[in-house]
């Protein structure tokens, strides 16, 4: 198994690579460093002394070096706009964003993995219908309408449920209620057909032939198996914990993560949003990594090749 | 004498094979010095059991791969390296008659779009003339002009076949390379394509290597017919002379299970032990664990091609006798 | 089998051939009126998107003079709606021919030359399929900012990963035998055999992928322009529209209810499609 996890370890690595040089590039690319943090009316002088310090007239793969060495150092730049550090500016925004997404996560999971089974155990009954029309629903139609139909019905014509900002626990309620059903939506529909397809494996009739009882067909031989490719798509939804709400935060006023890119990408503020950008990557990779890992421990063949290697 | 159209001296081919995702690889010899001629307007046959790496000489010969050692030469001059624009240029005198005909042709497109095809690739006459060559080889291989407007899909498998053949003819190629071409087919259609292949060989002098493994077919269609076993060539000779009175144990073997007319299934040689696999070949002479005749130097000793009278060649120790190795 | 028979299958094939599900058919009649519509938008508009209207300002849909009603400048929503759908249409067709094209493409060198190639571009797709798109394309916008062609370039950008990985293994496949072995031998050029025999061959599985990845973007360029990220105005497009309706939300729910319910409609008809050509032109994909 040592072989496979490094494999592994050294793909996220070079994810982490790709997105580094992907801002590296795109920041090059997007014009002058210099000119642009420091304005077109600063002097040709101090232009030339802020390249010197920062080593722009260095040759194109060395700044990339340094680059790297900056990012490694934690050494991520300073907002354009106050002047703080973005990495102290983007972790204080951390908080807000997880009372949103780590609630919703736990909603899409106890929604969507049960709906998911249940219909695809009573496959073509009405149970079965409504989750398959919610999931299409809930593909087709897209977090910010669902958010302002939420407002409308909650917020503006029963009154029950504030429409935006981040006062009371009350406040939290409807961007919870729009991340959790449209993610549950695909959850379900997911988790349907990862059942329906181990249902229709051999094994599942080998086992009900030989008398097994079909609790216990589903519980120990159907449920483990439909559980990997399901936690892939968990895995995917985890990395997405820190981002995955900049449509609803914008929506609801709710100062998160992703409230705070959408501002910092219309103010052009780079090292803010290559700040995030960069702790996504991190994210997402750390994430598809413990996938990796449950994997090892979920499917019996990786562990048995593991086992000679 | 007219020289030989093609030429083959000595190419060997082998292929790395894992075993297992965590397995060593081993090399495989799927062609081990194998040489051949074949003159100008004749047809060479090639026999052998799959795994014999026939096909894969057969591949080499036609220059679709390169051989890891040796040479082919073609027309004198040797063969272009796959993929570059004069390989490219050579295929209009060479083409291949594939055992799927259905897998070889793009069920896409029309069949006469695809017998018209290599004649758009060479860039060879006028559009009108490209139609009309089409019907013509439609006529050769004994179909109509509407067949051309069917798709692959819509024809027989010999229907397909004739297709196959009519667009491997359709540049006017000298060297036709046959795999398997008619053991896809039913054994009725397989007659009526074979002959087909046999009279559009006269009338085209066409020069054909035809590798199949059956025996029957090959001794219709063959001047020259060799038997390979494991990557090497084990006897050569003329075709009614081979299959009349074959020298090597295993031409025998070969010869004997195939029915014949007028000859009883008594006598026939049923060979023992494993079929051949290419990855794990014995040492000695690679037929010696399954020979009814081998002796303790087939175990140790590679015997080697050498000439046993006539136009044969043979390689095995009991056949030649001690003089080979001095001959060779 | 005589040619009575044969002539009966194929009559009995033509007149089966209309048996569509009624569901299909509502989703193409939606396609097709949303292409006419995006055609000739200017044309059906009874007024111009930036015109006002200051005596008729939020009226309510039903006006005589304005069916959907108007916004808060009195601009008229229905003349709005059509020009914001072809402009999201154009941003949907121009983004999606894009990635197929580059996916496609990707997929075929990987497929052709192996090694290096191959390598670089399965890492490239790894990398796409693991970072959200949403993120990147917020990076792309705040180095560059913005403009129609970047942002249909951008959208271009989304989903090619699929594209390049059907393309590369159905390549492959074809590659190692078969029809496009056997043109190779004929002496075609690579370019012969990867767009007149291996294209045609998996366009079915492609044309599927597109069915799948349109209303993707769709939806990722109307969130853009609702966070006011994508189209800039005075241009318009749906996404843009929901957006300047969200402030009117308590006032004129229509003005963001109209474009809403297009883009609700729009990508569920391209999904319903694209189940459909699914199971009827291949089924082995998921």
């Amino acid at each position: 198994m040592g072989r496979y996890f490094a494999i592994r370890i050294g793909r996220a690595a070079l994810t982490i690579v790709l997105v580094v040089t992907f801002a590296f590039v795109v920041l090059r690319l997007s014009g002058d460093p210099a000119l642009m943090i420091l304005g077109p009316e600063a002097p040709p002088e101090v232009l030339a002394a802020f390249r010197k310090a920062w080593g722009l007239d260095d040759p194109i793969w060395a700044q990339y070096f340094d680059y790297f060495g900056a990012i490694a150092k934690g050494e991520l730049g300073r907002s354009m706009r106050d002047g703080r550090p973005a990495i102290e500016l983007v972790l204080e925004r951390i908080p807000a964003t997880l009372a949103l997404t780590l609630p919703a996560f736990f909603f899409k999971v106890a929604l969507g993995i049960p709906a998911g089974i249940y219909a695809a155990l009573h496959r073509g009954s009405g149970i079965d219908r409504a989750v398959m029309m919610t999931a299409v629903a809930g593909f087709t139609v897209p977090s910010f309408v669902l958010a302002l139909v939420l407002v409308l019905v909650f917020a503006v014509q029963l009154g029950w449920l504030p429409s935006g900002g981040q006062d009371s626990w009350r406040h939290a309620i409807l961007p919870i209620a729009t991340l959790s059903l449209g993610g549950a939506a695909v959850l379900a529909r997911f988790t349907r057909s990862a059942m329906l397809e181990v249902l229709g494996q051999p094994y599942i009739r080998t086992a009900s032939a030989k008398g097994v009882p079909w609790r216990k067909v589903v519980t120990s031989h159907a449920l483990p198996n439909a559980a990997i490719p399901t936690v892939t798509i968990l895995g995917f939804m985890v990395g997405t914990l820190i981002a995955g709400a900049v449509v609803v935060e914008s929506v609801f006023a709710w100062p998160g993560v992703g409230r705070l890119l959408v501002v910092a990408v219309a103010n052009r503020d780079l090292a803010v949003v290559q700040c995030i950008l960069l702790l996504v990557a991190i994210t997402m990779v750390t994430s598809n990594l413990i996938v990796d890992f449950l994997y090892g421990f979920l499917d019996p063949r990786l562990r048995s090749k593991g086992a000679h290697a | 004498m007219n020289a030989p159209l093609v030429a083959v001296s000595a190419i060997s081919r082998s292929y790395s094979m894992r075993s297992g995702m965590f397995g060593r690889a081993a090399a495989v010899h799927a062609v081990d010095g194998v040489s051949l001629t074949i003159p100008r307007g004749e047809t060479l046959g090639l026999v052998g059991e799959s795994g014999s790496g026939k096909s894969t000489t057969g591949r080499i010969v036609l220059g679709l791969e390169p051989p890891d050692h040796g040479e082919v030469r073609f027309d004198g001059k040797p063969m272009a390296a796959p993929g570059t624009a004069t390989w490219r240029a050579q295929r209009a005198r060479m083409q291949m008659i594939f055992q799927d005909p259905l897998g070889a042709l793009d069920r896409r497109l029309p069949v006469g779009t695809q017998i018209r095809e290599p004649l758009d690739i060479h860039g060879l006459g006028t559009p009108g003339e490209r139609e009309e060559r089409v019907r013509e080889l439609l006529r050769d291989v004994e179909l109509t002009p509407a067949h051309g407007a069917r798709y692959p899909g819509a024809l027989s498998g010999g229907q397909r076949q004739r297709i196959v053949l009519a667009q491997a003819l359709a540049t006017k190629p000298d060297f036709l390379v046959c795999d398997e071409p008619v053991s896809a087919l039913d054994v009725s259609i397989q007659a009526q394509v074979v002959n087909l292949l046999c009279d559009l060989q006269a009338q085209l002098s066409l020069t054909l290597l035809f590798i199949s493994h059956d025996l029957r077919v090959v001794r219709q269609i063959s001047n020259v017919v060799a038997v390979m076993y494991l990557g090497r060539i084990v006897e050569i000779g003329l075709a009614d002379d081979l299959f009349a009175q074959p020298e090597h144990p295993y031409t025998q073997a070969l010869v004997s299970a195939s029915p014949a007319p007028g000859r009883r299934s008594a006598g026939r040689i049923v060979l023992a032990g494993d079929p051949p696999n290419p990855a794990a070949r014995p040492n000695g002479c690679a037929f010696h664990p399954r020979c009814p005749r081998a002796i303790a130097r087939c175990a140790q000793e590679v015997p080697v091609l050498s000439a046993v009278g006539g136009n044969r060649q043979v390689a095995c120790h009991l056949v030649t006798g001690a003089a080979t190795r001095d001959a060779a | 089998m005589s040619d009575v028979t044969l002539k009966e299958t194929a009559l009995r094939r033509r007149i089966s051939l209309p048996a569509i599900p009624v569901s299909v058919l509502l989703a193409i009649g939606w396609i097709v009126a949303m292409l006419v519509i995006a055609a000739f938008a200017e044309m059906i508009a009874p007024y111009g998107f930036t015109q006002l209207d200051l005596r008729n300002r939020l009226a309510a849909p039903g006006n005589p003079a304005h069916w959907l009603g108007t916004d808060e400048l009195g601009r008229d929503v229905l003349s709005r709606l059509l020009v914001s759908i072809r402009i999201s249409l154009l941003i949907a067709f121009g983004a999606t021919a894009i990635s197929a094209i580059v996916g496609t493409t990707l997929g075929f060198l990987a497929a052709h030359f192996r090694g290096a190639v191959e390598q670089l571009v399965l890492m490239l797709t790894d990398f796409q399929a693991s970072m959200p798109f949403l993120i990147m394309a917020l990076a792309v916008l705040a180095f560059f900012g913005n403009s129609l062609p970047l942002l249909i370039g951008l959208m271009g950008l989304f989903g090619w990963e699929r594209y390049a990985r059907i393309a590369r293994g159905l390549a492959i496949s074809a590659n190692a035998q078969g029809y496009a072995a056997a043109v190779r031998q004929l002496g075609a050029t690579p370019s012969r055999i990867y767009l007149r025999h291996i294209l045609p061959n998996i366009a079915s599985t492609l044309i599927v992928s597109t069915t799948l990845v349109f209303p993707e973007v769709i939806l990722m360029e109307s969130g853009l322009s609702f966070l006011g990220l994508g189209v800039q105005p005075p241009m318009t497009s749906l996404g843009n529209m929901v957006g300047y309706g969200r402030e009117y939300l308590t006032r004129a729910p229509w003005i963001m209810l109209a474009p809403a319910t297009t883009i609700v409609v729009t990508t569920l008809a391209v999904s319903v499609i694209g189940d459909w050509l699914r199971d009827r032109l291949d089924p082995t994909l998921q």
